[in-house]
């Protein structure tokens, strides 16, 4: 019968098709598996343990061939530097989503640990590299870093933020630096006028930039020594309604299309004052020269200091890594020993504070100047959170700042009800 | 009739023979073709079941456990999570966000597609050609929408694209997003969404406008029926019915699933002003690292969608035949 000639040598191309095709699938099946079991070290020398970094996609120019020189100078092991894309969140999102699974880089950066990685044993401490040194870090550099004691991050960059404003602006309205918050939104007001606002702190109102900073100046403090929650106090509840009074003033940049961390509303005159951090100098050097200057974010009051945050970035090691020790000799060599690859990172292309601070001092630029501004607004009124405080209490805390900021709740209950809410976390974490 | 003591003549041997072979080869063509399903069939149920069952069952797994860093959790704690979850003020207020949200959203929605299926439907000329235009936006990302949604269009600054419109009116610049009194932040967002997925619906009611017989509208027109909104409420949106209820349906559960625009519209301080269920979850699961949380509000979400998807398919007579 014709059709089952012509059904058989179908079924049989079909088949040949099939079966190829299983064996492609496989095989590429196969392959996929063995490259997630750690790849080999490409091409370089056999005889030093291979290591894999991570670093997020700074965004100044040679920041990258500059990571790239670094790893290269380092003789003792063969390091692989991944250049990681993505804002906001998204990179240490993606970090800790692979510390979770089997291809965890050995070293990567993040802003700090946290005491959930510790509890799952994926970070290791590295007190031994940084015993020698360790006072040489300030207090606000070490504290977001340390969980029980024990160092698990060494900091690469310090990052403080304050107010930049343009002096030119300033001497027109016959105004000085603010010293108060009060002062800080009259300022604000004052300089308003037509399409040019007084203040940029972001397209949120400044929940964003000022929720922990708002706190600081108050005098107060997030997790206390003893660790409990003590942000729910009424000097922080006005705080947070100075806060509220900004965005009601009118004299708030509403929106732009940059974040605050980017000073082009600033460069391009659209505001008087802007929210931004020490990052930003040079860009901002460059467009209006020596037409601006810096102050802290001002004091509640008399009986508080300024307030700005000991940010940044900081290196760690995975703790279950194949080789955890050459891990360790190596971010020791990067961060504790090497003062010309810090010096080099921090100031060569972007604009931070080298973490140690008998090398900060040794670093050129910013011994002048608005450097220097910055550099002791740091050292001075620097604060930070200690790993205590996580990513939950962060939201809820935010969550409050943004009601009390937006739709004027009662700051008092609204810090209460986070309060509850961090506290319950924190017993979780202290458990 | 053959004894069985004589020995099967020839013709019969054949027969038999005959019979045989035929039995081993359809036997032998059944195997070839069940060999071919499956060698069909197996790729898609691998893909299938690694990436979409066991993370589902793995998820619930996590959802019973403290899942906290660790996507192997070794402490089980029963419905614990759940409790958390239903106790969470935030997820509850995200609960109610999305609600509003479909409130907005799938009322204008399937009027829009509607009339705007009617309209373009009757046009004499060009038709192909509106279709498409109109189908368009569906090729458009809905992170690159929002972006232009929340940076060229709705900028809160004088030079916003909406703020240029009501300058020409004599009113001061909005900050559309990050306004908590009014709410404008749900124009934006409810426009996004429109703009992107018209096309979809519109073409969902073209494909029942045309299944209507034109005889009916002829036999109306005949019995006096004026043309316009009594043809259209007595014949047409009748017979619209499971395409009605498909839209429906559809905008529902893409409602309950929203998360690209609020992600990227209501970011920083601005996301408490409209954070629906899969942000709240994203944020509690990928940033806080709580698996164990974020399954458990997942499976809640998932549960809401099954329930109300089964009531409304109850309530409308969904898969009934007209």
């Amino acid at each position: 019968m014709d059709y089952q000639r012509y059904f058989n040598a179908a079924m049989n191309r079909r088949r040949f098709l099939q079966y190829t095709g299983a064996l492609t699938g496989s095989a590429f099946l196969a392959a996929c598996a063995s490259t997630g079991s750690g790849g080999s070290g490409g091409g370089g020398n056999s005889s030093v343990p291979t290591l894999t970094q991570w670093y997020h996609q700074y965004g100044e120019t040679g920041t990258h061939e500059a990571v790239l020189r670094y790893a290269k100078q380092y003789t003792k092991a063969n390091v692989k530097v991944s250049w990681v894309p993505g804002t906001g969140n998204e990179y240490p999102d993606k970090v800790r989503a692979a510390l979770l699974g089997s291809n965890a880089p050995d070293v990567f950066e993040l802003p700090g640990p946290t005491v959930d990685q510790v509890k799952a044993g994926v970070i290791e401490p590295l007190d031994d590299i940084i015993a020698d040194v360790k006072s040489d870090f300030l207090p606000a550099s070490l504290k977001p870093l340390t969980i029980n004691g024990k160092v698990y991050a060494i900091k690469m960059i310090n990052d403080p933020t304050f107010v930049y404003y343009r002096k030119s602006m300033f001497q027109k309205a016959g105004l000085q630096a603010p010293t108060t918050i009060e002062e800080l939104i009259s300022a604000a007001k004052k300089l308003s006028s037509g399409n040019v606002k007084g203040l940029y702190v972001g397209p949120d109102g400044g929940v964003n930039a000022l929720y922990l900073i708002a706190g600081w100046a108050s005098g107060g403090d997030f997790i206390s020594q003893d660790n409990k929650i003590a942000f729910n106090t009424d000097r922080m509840a006005a705080a947070y309604s100075k806060l509220h009074e900004l965005n009601a003033s009118g004299g708030l940049l509403p929106d732009a299309p940059t974040f605050w961390w980017d000073p082009s509303s600033f460069t391009q005159g659209q505001c008087a004052m802007q929210w931004c951090g020490l990052w930003a100098m040079p860009g901002i050097t460059k467009v209006l020269g020596d037409d601006f200057g810096i102050f802290p974010f001002p004091a509640l009051d008399s009986q508080s200091q300024p307030a700005t945050i000991d940010g940044g970035w900081a290196e760690m090691v995975y703790a279950k890594g194949k080789n955890v020790q050459a891990a360790k000799d190596y971010v020791k060599w990067l961060w504790i020993q090497n003062s010309q690859v810090q010096i080099d990172w921090n100031v060569g292309y972007g604009f931070h504070i080298p973490p140690r601070v008998s090398i900060s001092a040794q670093a050129d630029k910013l011994k002048t100047g608005t450097a220097s501004q910055a550099v002791d607004i740091l050292n001075k009124y620097g604060h930070a959170n200690p790993p205590l405080w996580d990513s939950t209490m962060d939201t809820a805390l935010t969550d409050a700042v943004s009601n009390i900021v937006k739709k004027g709740a009662n700051p008092l209950s609204e810090l209460n009800r986070a309060a509850d809410k961090c506290n319950t976390e924190l017993q979780t974490l202290l458990s | 009739m053959q004894s069985l003591s004589t020995p099967p003549s020839a013709e019969v041997l054949a027969v038999r023979a005959g019979k045989q072979q035929s039995v081993q080869r359809m036997r032998q063509r059944s195997f070839k073709i069940t060999l071919t399903f499956w060698s069909f069939i197996i790729p898609l149920m691998l893909g299938l079941t690694v990436f979409f069952y066991i993370p589902i069952l793995w998820s619930v797994v996590l959802s019973f456990a403290n899942a906290r860093a660790t996507l192997t959790p070794t402490s089980f704690v029963g419905f614990q999570n759940y409790r958390e979850m239903l106790g969470d003020p935030e997820f509850t207020s995200s609960l109610v966000t999305f609600t509003i949200f479909a409130f907005f959203i799938v009322p204008t929605t399937f009027a829009c597609a509607l009339g705007l299926a009617l309209l373009v439907n009757s046009i004499k000329i060009a038709q192909g050609f509106f279709r498409s235009v109109f189908f368009l936006p569906t090729a458009c990302s809905y992170v690159l929408a929002s972006i232009i949604w929340k940076m060229s269009i709705f900028n809160g600054s004088f030079y916003g694209l909406a703020n240029a419109v009501i300058h020409n009116f004599g009113y001061d610049p909005i900050a559309w997003i990050a306004t908590a009194n009014p709410p404008w932040y749900w124009l934006v967002l409810v426009t996004v969404r429109l703009w992107l997925q018209l096309g979809i619906y519109m073409i969902i009611f073209i494909a029942g406008l045309q299944e209507i017989p034109r005889e009916l509208y002829e036999a109306a027109y005949v019995d006096g029926a004026h043309k316009g909104w009594q043809t259209f409420y007595n014949i047409t949106f009748p017979l619209l019915r499971n395409a009605s209820i498909s839209v429906l349906l559809l905008n529902v559960i893409a409602a309950f699933q929203a998360f690209d625009e609020f992600f990227n519209i209501m970011s920083g301080g601005n996301a408490i002003l409209a954070r629906p269920p899969l942000v709240y979850l994203y944020k509690i699961a990928l940033s806080d690292q709580n698996y164990g949380h974020g399954s458990a509000g997942a499976i809640i979400l998932t549960l809401i969608i099954v329930i109300f998807t089964l009531i409304q398919g109850r309530f409308l007579g969904f898969g009934r035949s007209n």
